[in-house]
């Protein structure tokens, strides 16, 4: 109102006859008739059911091999014995033996499953301090309140990594050996690094600066979580690179996982020397198992899944089928419709116009 | 005004208040004295500091004030409140669910949006204020003894103020020195009610002698006078001389605020009030605030949001506890106990989940809807403004919207109630007929004219109102400008004659110019009746020049000069000239013959006693009289010989005269006569009074001036007869009459004239005993009468008696003291008046029609149609509103009419009964006829009636069963609006087609309006456009205003102000619609949208222990619907059309389907929400299933959930959007664009900022990952499937029928479903 700048005369008042304005901007509306309407179900039908095939026919050709070596084989042992917290402190491997029949062809990423463990608890997944684990010193030294009680131990020094997620870390190890039918057994290959994002390891995870220090001479003064057999910077013995919290497994491990029920990466087949250039041969295989992490408190079991992986993802069928059942329930509808089209429509157009 | 300030309400109050604490004994009145006298004293002396000053301060903020004030006012909103309490309760570490700050953020965002556009609001009316105070006026300033500039915010209370022409008034001001001889000022009120003709002030009479100019120093009254209060058209005091002397202030004495000075070159005066407590400024009242019935039901089912929320949460939180409840007392790794390391119990941690539960799910209420709805209203108001359809060319004004928040409501009307005269009709006044003395005169002729008229109005126009017309309107801004080209003659032009070089004011003033149409203007005369009045002025003029008294005329002849003499003067009717239009024309030559001064002309021709002053000093020596209550006696015996002398020695008359002195018989020739004469304008108050001085004028009996104290009539062969008026005893709608009092120049007689409603004189009229002649009169009349109101004329009587001095001394003595009361005034001058109306000599009537506005029969068909309800109400007699009713349609002849006329209660409750039974009976032989199911349905009708559901009667009932119209007077309304009545008489009225209630009274109007929309729920619209439907207007759901030709009121009071009454029918059944139906559809998706959203997280509770984790990261969740969802939405509310405008101007019916609320009723609320949960199963499971058993981390898998849900929810609104403009394209792509900009942008900032949740380049591989496009491809096709196979098989003309064509509109065409 009261705009009428520019404007006089006897009409000074009137709208402008814009298409705005008169709300008759050039508008577009869809039609639902019998012959648009059909013609796209029947389309988008058909283009669910070619892409649900396409789908089904690439999850077809991967293979996965699941192991439950909570209580199998040698484990049952380990089990009773994780019962009791006071062994906590006591190792205990076992070994379980299993057959592939078909071999696995391809990379073969070599995966350790938890059931019934609830990583996604909105109080255990706020539990961690990401400005610890990107390397800060204040907070190497000062965790977030957010770890609390896992923030600093009985004597009051800080955890580092601190936190109930770091605490709680999934402390089995596994190595697998192959036994051909002929030969010797050969103990499988595994890549154990550079299975994390990479900007997991460059960004969000980072070891704070230690210019001539060696890492426990950084991590002085802090405390190892208070289940963690060893400190964080001696996680792996082997690559010195590898520890801290630039560590594959810890940096896997603080990936919460969206369900109770999942699987984390272990390992990647290494593939440079025969026989596992093409995969894993068909065969017999033993995977021995530093048993450490009990799981009877939360009714929990433990795996090793063995997996070919495709261009959108593991072994799953349920996307196929749910393209293929989509496409179905379309096609339904598009002939429910056309039935009754078919037999009511021709008065039914009469009647309405 | 309206830029004074939309809300001086707060600071009204607070001003109260302060004064009541400063002057607790203050009592009921205000003193005022001059500020000079305490010039140089201090401050704590001057008795009128306590009053306000001028300043204006319509902001309700200041700088430091804006953040508290602004933030109390929005947390009456409960929505705020609960939105804050949400926010907060996340800083409490045990509950908290999201970043505390980030939590803050929508609240702070919609909190600080209408902060925003709260403080620029109040900036807007700061600099308002500031350009109006500083404002420069003339204040006297004893220091210099002159009269400086000062600006409006330094006058105050007691100042001297000096006025220029066309200077508008800083304040309240009591009139006492004017530069006009007549002592008059002349105002422009139309900034405050919206009328244009000038009214006139008078000098405060003890102020009236002053020869010489007022000199502010030799001022020494002390004026008493009422508190301020906002009533214009009231003001009483006195002021007290230092003599002791007291005289009496009227309204009349004081200029108000915000008016226009015209015509009068200088005034003085002094400040009465000042600032906020000027009568304009304690006017002004905000914009009005309804709720629509929409928004009732949404709250219902915001209310139900709540619960679901609790039930949700309260689900969550039991779940939670019973599953910590079964790890026992053997907590597992991954349940962290709490921060102090003590075990929770699970009923604590139960607890303490259902407070994070709700801040989870807190955006099931949708903290943007309320903001989303006002922002869809604004724009809904902006595109009724804007449409061309409802713009009036003829006055350049548009509908105006002043209830920002009902838009919708427009939709849902189920009754109207309008008034008769201007809004139905044109409130144009054409004089058709008279009767005088008992003698008809049809006008034949003048009807003939008026036909032709309505033909050419059709098809002329677009081009008379295209046509290029004169500046007239620059003759306002300075009435001593040059002349003005004249402008044509031919009726053309007539209908717009004002150029609008001030578009704001041109507006209101073109509807002045309306009342002087040439339809109006051109009466043709009767010729027999233009014979005798021939006859009887040269008769007259004979006996005048032969001293022979006047009662030897004729009676007949007498009684036709009267009655052409009572049309001239008994009215308030200005005369101005049409070239300057705000000059009133003098009278007294003193600005017209350059020869002679006013004195040089006294002096010769005046006896000796008046000589000096003007040549109105009889009567002004009169008022003295009067005002000093000396009694009258001497002034009665004072020959009034002044008045009668310029009649008969005119020396100079004005340009038209020749013709009247010219050889008898005049020349008759109506076109000279209209060219010459048509000089002069008549601004009236009302339509009805023009109409007769022009009808009068084409009798030769004009009216070439008023003043105050005379009225100048030019009469032929007689010339100038100015008549000195004694009194006029204005119109009131209870006396329903108005009077002057004149003193005949002629017969020297004291003559009352009386011109009023048929009913109001007929009863007045002197009793028969006195003459067989006047009972003939009477009964004559009274059959015309009857013959006009049958035509739908509107009726008024003419009447005069005649006092003798002795008579007059006597009823004099009561009136003045009536007139100088303080206390209950108004009473005492209605009694006062009603003694002096007796006994009256019956004149003649006239008939003036009242044409229908353009399209009424039309839209009022259409609007039926549409099953609205349509009642009338009106003022006037039945005969003319049941005429009127037939003219319009709303009657219809074959229809039966039921008329209830009842003397007394009981009368009417048998009537009442009566009618029912009648109906009843026809009614069950009319469903006879019908088809079965009617009848089964309304098995027993007036049981059923109050019973069922209106909106199922409003359209069967009165279409399928009854074809009825009911009349009742306003006598009779009056006992059926009784408590034992009320309800049979809605059980009559409702099962009528159309309903009319004559004569009723503005309050009945209000009572009716309340008493349907209380006991039939129904939602109604009341549309008037005068101050007599202004009650109404305020009772109904909507109030609509013409902005017709009788003033603001009605527009100040409704919620939408119309130039037309047709264009209710646009702006109900396609704005209406729309709006409605955008609205209700808006509001809908907005549920569903926020219940499928959370649902997600609701089902993720059950694979996290219940434990309140949320798999959508707090981002998204907080800014979903307040950024990513919410302008697609906004765009299809405001411009989703579902049918065309063509279409719905053409089926009216689809109107019903916002009267029954289809596109809102409570079982679409709970389909869209079963249709969100299982939309939201669907986006939650395909996902879930998806990446079962994978290593998926909890963002990774929540991102796409996320931006399935966005597709989805965009895809819905895609279904339900109808018309797609490019607008509706941009919006959908700009909002999923924001999303991944956004979402992007976010999981690349910063790896440890976002706690507890870290994100941290989710998004991205997102996008590497085909998964992620095969689920965003799946999802929404699955998840719409199901709504889109029932959108198909509504909507696609498949199937012959069946429950589902209901939901479509398109389908209630092929017949009028009942269903509920």
């Amino acid at each position: 109102m009261g705009k009428v700048k520019g404007k006089s005369g006897p009409l000074a008042r009137r709208p402008d006859n814009s298409a705005f304005k008169q709300q008759r901007l050039p508008a577009w509306s869809p039609m639902l008739t019998a012959t648009t309407v059909l013609p796209f179900f029947y389309l988008m039908a058909l283009i669910c059911m070619l892409l649900g095939v396409w789908l089904l026919l690439t999850v077809q050709s991967t293979q996965e091999i699941k192991l439950d070596y909570t209580e199998a084989g040698t484990c049952d042992m380990c089990f009773e014995k994780r019962k009791n917290v006071s062994n906590a402190a006591q190792i205990c491997t076992c070994t379980v033996v299993f057959p592939i029949k078909k071999a696995l062809k391809g990379d073969v990423f070599f995966y350790y499953g938890l059931q019934n463990f609830h990583q996604n608890l909105r109080r255990y997944m706020d539990s961690r301090d990401d400005a610890q684990m990107v390397g800060r010193k204040t907070n190497l030294k000062n965790p977030s309140s957010y770890c609390e009680p896992f923030m600093k131990d009985p004597n009051g020094l800080p955890i580092a990594p601190c936190g109930a997620v770091a605490n709680s870390i999934f402390n089995d190890t596994f190595t697998l050996t192959y036994h051909g039918s002929s030969g010797p057994s050969i103990p499988v290959p595994l890549l154990r690094k550079g299975i994390t994002w990479y900007t997991d390891k460059n960004v969000k995870y980072r070891n704070p600066k230690n210019d001539n220090m060696t890492l426990a001479q950084v991590f002085e003064g802090t405390a190892r979580p208070l289940y963690w057999q060893k400190p964080v910077y001696e996680l792996d013995l082997l690559d010195p690179t590898n520890n801290g919290f630039i560590n594959d497994d810890l940096i896997i491990w603080m990936r919460e996982a969206a369900f109770p029920n999942f699987k984390k990466l272990y390992g990647v087949l290494y593939r440079a020397k025969q026989p596992f250039t093409k995969g894993l041969p068909a065969g017999n295989y033993t995977i021995n198992i530093s048993y450490n992490f009990p799981v009877q408190y939360f009714r929990g079991r433990k795996e090793v899944v063995l997996t070919t992986l495709t261009w959108f993802g593991g072994q799953n069928h349920f996307l196929p089928i749910a393209y293929l059942v989509t496409s179905c329930l379309i096609l339904l509808i598009a002939i429910i419709l056309t039935v009754v089209w078919w037999k009511f429509g021709k008065n039914g157009k009469r009647l309405e116009e | 005004m309206a830029r004074e300030g939309e809300d001086p309400g707060m600071a009204k109050a607070s001003k109260v208040k302060r004064q009541r604490k400063k002057k607790p004994k203050e009592n009921k009145t205000r003193t005022v004295h001059a500020n000079i006298l305490y010039d140089n004293a201090k401050g704590e002396e001057n008795p009128n500091r306590n009053y306000a000053n001028n300043k204006i301060k319509t902001t309700k903020y200041t700088v430091l004030s804006f953040l508290p004030k602004n933030l109390f006012e929005q947390f009456h909103r409960f929505a705020n409140v609960y939105f804050v309490f949400i926010a907060l309760l996340n800083f409490v570490p045990v509950v908290n669910a999201f970043q505390p700050e980030l939590a803050l953020a929508p609240v702070v965002f919609i909190l600080s949006v209408t902060a925003i556009k709260d403080l620029w609001e109040d900036y807007r009316r700061h600099r308002s204020d500031q350009e109006i105070n500083h404002m420069d006026c003339l204040v006297y300033s004893r220091a210099e003894r002159r009269y400086v500039e000062r600006y409006w915010k330094e006058v105050r209370v007691g100042d001297f103020i000096r006025l220029r022409c066309n200077e508008i008034l800083p304040a309240d001001v009591l009139l006492l020195s004017s530069s006009d001889p007549d002592r008059l000022c002349h105002i422009e009120t139309a900034t405050l009610d919206g009328e244009t003709n000038l009214k006139q002030r008078q000098v405060v009479r003890s102020f009236f002698d002053l020869d010489c100019d007022f000199d502010p120093l030799k001022y020494n009254g002390i004026i008493e006078c009422e508190k301020p209060n906002n009533d214009l058209n009231r003001f009483r005091g006195y002021i007290i001389h230092q003599s002791g002397r007291r005289d009496a202030l009227y309204k009349e004495n004081l200029l108000l605020r915000g008016c226009t000075i015209r015509n009068t070159e200088e005034a003085v005066g002094i400040v009465i009030y000042a600032g906020h407590e000027t009568k304009a400024m304690l006017n002004n009242n905000g914009p009005r605030y309804k709720r629509s019935k929409l928004e009732r039901q949404m709250n219902v089912h915001v209310f139900w949001c709540v619960i679901i929320l609790l039930v949700m949460c309260l689900f969550a939180a039991v779940g939670h506890g019973l599953w910590m409840f079964q790890y026992g007392d053997k907590r597992p790794v991954f349940d962290v106990l709490s921060p102090e390391g003590t075990d929770l119990s699970p009923i604590m941690s139960a607890i303490y989940l259902f407070l994070t539960m709700i801040i989870v799910f807190q955006v099931l209420i949708p903290i943007s809807l309320f903001v989303s709805i006002e922002i869809v209203k604004i724009c809904q108001v902006y595109f009724i403004h804007q449409d061309m359809d409802l713009y009036d060319e003829e006055t350049d004004s548009h509908l105006q919207c002043r209830a920002l928040n009902i838009t919708e409501d427009l939709g849902q009307m189920q009754y109207i109630f309008s008034d008769k005269t201007g809004t139905l009709t044109e409130n144009k006044m054409v004089f058709r007929r008279c009767t005088v003395a008992g003698v008809e005169y049809s006008h034949d002729a003048n009807a003939r004219r008026l036909a032709m008229y309505q033909e050419m109005d059709s098809e002329e126009e677009d081009c008379t109102s295209h046509s290029g017309t004169l500046p007239r309107r620059d003759s306002v801004t300075s009435h001593q400008s040059a002349r003005v080209v004249l402008r044509s003659q031919s009726t053309k032009s007539h209908r717009r004659t004002g150029s609008r070089a001030e578009a704001k004011r041109a507006s209101i003033l073109s509807k002045h110019t309306a009342f002087s149409s040439p339809m109006e203007k051109d009466i043709t005369p009767d010729p027999q009746l233009l014979d005798k009045v021939n006859e009887c002025s040269s008769q007259m003029d004979f006996m005048r020049f032969h001293s022979q008294p006047m009662s030897q005329l004729p009676s007949d002849l007498a009684d036709i000069i009267d009655f052409f003499i009572a049309l001239t003067i008994c009215n308030t009717v200005v005369v101005s000239s049409p070239n300057q239009p705000r000059q009133k024309v003098r009278m007294r030559f003193e600005l017209k013959s350059p020869v002679k001064t006013i004195e040089d002309f006294i002096k010769r021709f005046t006896p000796s006693r008046l000589t000096s002053g003007s040549n109105s000093s009889s009567s002004s020596s009169l008022i003295t009289n009067r005002s000093s209550n000396r009694g009258c006696s001497s002034l009665l015996s004072s020959p009034s010989a002044e008045s009668t002398l310029t009649k008969l020695d005119e020396e100079q008359p004005p340009r038209g005269l020749e013709h009247s002195f010219g050889p008898v018989p005049p020349c008759y020739n109506g076109k000279a006569w209209n060219l010459e004469d048509g000089e002069l304008r008549y601004e009236a108050e009302s339509p009805d009074e023009a109409a007769l001085v022009y009808a009068a004028r084409a009798y030769k009996c004009s009216l070439v001036g008023r003043l105050p104290d005379q009225v100048t009539v030019e009469l032929p062969h007689l010339g100038k007869l100015s008549f000195e008026l004694l009194h006029t005893l204005g119109f009131d709608s209870t006396r329903k009459r108005m009077s002057v009092v004149v003193r005949h120049p002629l017969t020297d007689q004291i003559t009352v004239y009386t011109k009023g409603a048929d009913s109001a004189i007929m009863d007045l009229i002197k009793p028969p005993d006195t003459g067989k002649r006047q009972i003939k009169i009477v009964s004559r009349t009274q059959n015309y009468l009857n013959l006009y109101a049958a035509d739908g004329l509107r009726t008024l009587c003419i009447a005069k008696k005649i006092l003798s001095k002795e008579q007059y001394a006597c009823w004099l003595q009561h009136h003045l003291q009536a007139e100088t009361a303080i206390q209950g005034r108004e009473e005492l001058l209605f009694d006062s008046a009603l003694r002096l109306e007796t006994n009256l000599q019956l004149l003649g009537a006239t008939g003036i029609e009242d044409r229908l506005q353009d399209g009424v029969p039309e839209t009022i068909a259409s609007l039926r149609m549409a099953g609205l309800q349509i009642w009338v109400l009106t003022g006037d007699k039945q005969e003319t509103a049941v005429n009127i009713a037939y003219a319009c349609k709303l009657l219809d002849p074959e229809e039966e009419i039921l008329t209830l006329n009842a003397d007394s209660q009981e009368a009417c409750a048998l009537l009442l009964e009566e009618s029912l039974h009648y109906i009843q009976a026809k009614f069950l032989c009319s469903s006879t006829d019908q088809a079965a199911k009617a009848f089964h349905s309304n098995f027993a009708p007036f049981e059923i009636y109050p019973s069922s559901s209106p909106s199922s009667s409003s359209h069967t009932t009165p279409f399928t069963v009854l074809r009825l119209g009911l009349v009742i007077d306003g006598r009779t309304l009056a006992y059926a609006l009784d408590k034992s009545l009320e309800d049979k008489f809605l059980a009559v009225a409702r099962s009528c087609r159309s309903v009319l209630c004559c004569r009723s009274t503005p309050l009945q109007k209000s009572m009716v309006v309340k008493l349907v929309r209380n006991k039939l729920k129904v939602m109604t619209l009341a549309i008037g456009d005068g101050a007599n439907d202004v009650s109404m207007i305020q009772v109904a759901d909507v109030g609509v205003g013409i902005s017709g030709q009788e003033g603001m009121q009605a527009v100040m009071a409704s919620d939408f102000a119309l130039p037309r009454f047709r264009y209710l029918q646009k702006l109900l059944l396609v704005h209406g619609h729309w709006c409605y139906s955008r609205l209700a559809n808006m509001i809908l998706y907005f549920f569903y949208k926020n219940a499928m959203f959370v649902a997600l997280i609701f089902w993720y509770q059950f694979y996290c222990g219940f434990s309140g984790s949320a798999m959508i990261d707090q981002w998204y969740l907080i800014f979903f619907n307040l950024m990513f969802s919410a302008f697609p939405q906004l765009i299809t509310g405001t411009l989703d059309k579902d049918v065309s405008a063509e279409t719905l101007q053409q089926l009216p019916q689809l109107y019903v389907n916002g009267q029954n609320s289809e596109e809102y009723k409570p079982y679409m609320f709970w389909m869209n929400m079963i249709d969100a949960f299982y939309q939201s199963l669907v986006c939650f499971f395909i996902p879930y299933f998806a990446y079962a058993d994978s290593d998926v981390d909890l963002f990774t898998w929540g991102t796409p959930i996320t931006t399935l849900a966005l597709f989805t929810i965009l895809v819905h609104l895609g279904i339900e959007t109808k018309t797609w403009t490019w607008m509706n394209w941009l919006s959908i792509a700009f909002s999923t664009a924001l999303f991944f900009t956004v979402a992007l942008c976010y999981n690349a900032s910063c790896p440890t900022c976002y706690t507890p949740s870290n994100p941290y380049w989710t998004m991205q591989r997102l996008l590497q990952d085909p998964l992620f496009y095969l689920l965003c491809v799946i999802t929404p096709v699955a998840a719409l499937l199901l709504n889109l196979f029932f959108k198909v098989l509504v909507q696609v003309p498949f199937s012959s029928g069946g429950q589902m064509k209901l939901r479509e509109p398109v389908s209630l065409f092929s017949e009028p479903t009942r269903w509920r």
